[in-house]
């Protein structure tokens, strides 16, 4: 059954897999080596030269499954000798062009970078063009089109450049771990740390949970990852890993929705603090807004918080669809909270190193959160959660009006604006990923029916308001 | 005196949040808010018989229902 969305996704998944069966068998130390032929099967390449190159490119994977560089902080990592070196020359005539005789390419171009051959066709001086794309969208044949890496594309705060080989390389400066190049490079080249080991590692020394408890705090995204299986399995699957408890983050959601509409009515202007990319990214772009952040911890600190002070013993690892979250958890306000990080994709190979077949366990539950929890996971739905939060702490008289930025684009636009004075709003969402969390590179499949599935789960949850949910905790 | 509620999924959809509202109301009714420390927990591995409550460590089974009961025989008697 197709689990992945891509390829690449599958082979890092392998990967992964195997790595958690050689830790969870107590012998990745001694036999991590043998794994590139466990996955590279026979001598006949099947995604490049040879497969030598195959199992070289699988063996730095495998470096990445058990944490990657130690001496690099951040959690986003290029394989260099997986990157393909794909051409990146920007806009170019592509053959499309008819040689016309409008030359509205000519027209339009501010810096003559227009020229035509004898046959009326037109060529784009290099040494003269500045990248605009004027051309390209003046041009009644699509002929000019701009040859950009998809990473490069991929990346829309421009952390991404190359080195003096041609190949990719990642600026920490800017990078925000949202994980977008890592889903979107073709050949598999850039990958995100896994803690996978730890949490295996977390497994086997809780002895069962007599040593100590080990919780799993979900992300509401779950609801639309697992296809193939009922949410109740997946949260069996999860127990049965050797979990013993499995928490929504949605239930930190809804703690969150509630302080964050009192700060909101306090202060007047606010940006989420939700999502650790679109932090980083005011925190590195607009340093000047950073006061403007929540003070809130996030979804998954402020659950996991109350785990820790409720329950002695316990342990925390979040399970979510985000390759931020890697770099949140290890904040020193965060760290204490959470012990691990992995995402959906890791759970899948988690699940698959034990055999573990969701689709014929028993259902077990999952409702600690109400709707409003449950719907941070899409674009939007923390916006209303906050709505609803001012609405139940009667605090209606605040004049809401927020602002959904999903993607990184659409961020900066409002981020940009706000820090001229001519935001309208006084309250941005911000989700780094394009449609929310549900659009997270460390989901297993990114597709249109996701956000109705979160909708759907939304509600299902037994608590109908956010002061429901979480009157529990008092 | 500490009295413990579960609030695992499980526990809940049974009602913890029914219970926890009962003993709160009930707390505050006898008046004895300084001697009782109510707090929740993310399971307590007792699932079937939720909803789990304890008292230290002891553990009950109980029901929305059942709650003024709990509360009238077990509660007050150790206070």
């Amino acid at each position: 059954m197709r689990k992945f969305d891509t390829k690449v996704q599958d082979l890092k998944y392998k990967v992964l897999r195997e790595v958690a069966r050689h830790a969870f068998e107590d012998r990745l130390a001694e036999s991590f080596i043998d794994i590139p032929d466990e996955i590279v099967v026979g001598n006949k390449p099947t995604m490049r030269c040879c497969v030598y190159k195959e199992k070289a490119i699988v063996a730095e994977r495998i470096k990445l499954a058990m944490g990657g560089d130690k001496n690099n902080p951040n959690v986003i990592e290029v394989i260099d000798i997986a990157c393909e070196e794909c051409p990146m020359g920007g806009y170019a005539v592509s053959d499309a062009c008819r040689g016309c005789i409008a030359h509205r390419c000519e027209e339009v171009c501010k810096r003559g970078a227009i020229y035509f051959d004898h046959t009326q066709k037109a060529h784009i001086d290099k040494d003269k063009c500045v990248e605009c794309g004027q051309c390209a969208k003046v041009c009644p044949y699509t002929a000019i089109v701009n040859i950009k890496r998809p990473c490069e594309n991929a990346c829309k705060v421009k952390a991404i450049s190359m080195n003096e080989n041609w190949a990719v390389s990642i600026q920490n400066e800017k990078c925000t771990a949202c994980g977008a190049c890592v889903y979107q490079c073709p050949f598999g080249a850039i990958m995100d740390k896994s803690f996978i080991v730890d949490v295996v590692e977390l497994i086997r020394k809780s002895n069962h949970n007599h040593n100590y408890k080990l919780y799993a705090v979900v992300a509401p995204s779950v609801s639309s990852q697992f296809s193939n299986a009922q949410l109740g399995q997946v949260i069996r699957g999860i127990k049965e890993l050797g979990f013993f408890h499995v928490v929504e983050a949605a239930l930190g959601a809804d703690m969150v929705a509630m302080t964050e509409a009192k700060e909101l009515s306090e202060k007047g202007f606010l940006t989420s603090s939700c999502c650790p990319a679109f932090v980083d990214y005011i925190r590195k772009e607009f340093p000047d807004m950073a006061k403007h952040i929540s003070e809130n911890l996030s979804p998954m600190a402020t659950i996991a918080k109350y785990i820790k002070e409720t329950t002695p013993n316990a342990k925390v690892v979040f399970i979510g669809p985000c390759t931020a979250k890697k770099m949140e958890f290890q904040r020193e306000e965060v760290r204490p909270f959470i012990d691990s990080v992995i995402t959906f994709e890791e759970l899948q190979a988690l699940f698959d190193s034990r055999d573990i077949d969701l689709s014929v366990l028993e259902e077990d539950v999952l409702d600690n959160a109400s709707y409003y929890g449950r719907i941070f996971a899409r674009s939007g739905g923390l916006s209303d959660a906050v709505r609803e939060a001012l609405k139940e702490q009667g605090l209606e008289d605040f004049d809401f009006n927020p602002i959904s930025c999903d993607g990184i684009e659409a961020c900066r636009l409002a981020l940009r604006k706000a820090s001229r004075g001519n935001l309208p709003n006084n309250f941005i969402e911000g989700m780094a990923c394009v449609g929310g969390c549900i659009g997270g590179a460390g989901c297993v499949t990114h597709e249109e029916r996701n956000k109705s599935e979160v909708d759907k789960y939304g509600q299902e949850a037994l608590e109908k308001t956010i002061q429901d949910a979480i009157s529990v905790l008092k | 005196m500490k009295i413990t509620v579960c609030i695992g999924s499980s526990c809940h959809l049974k009602g913890s949040r029914e219970v926890v509202e009962e003993l709160q109301q009930l707390i505050a009714e006898n008046d004895l808010k300084d001697k009782i420390d109510l707090c929740g927990t993310f399971c307590m591995g007792n699932c079937v018989n939720g909803v789990n409550v304890t008292i230290g460590e002891e553990i009950f089974s109980l029901k929305p229902e059942t709650t003024k009961n709990f509360f009238d025989t077990q509660v007050l008697k150790r206070i």
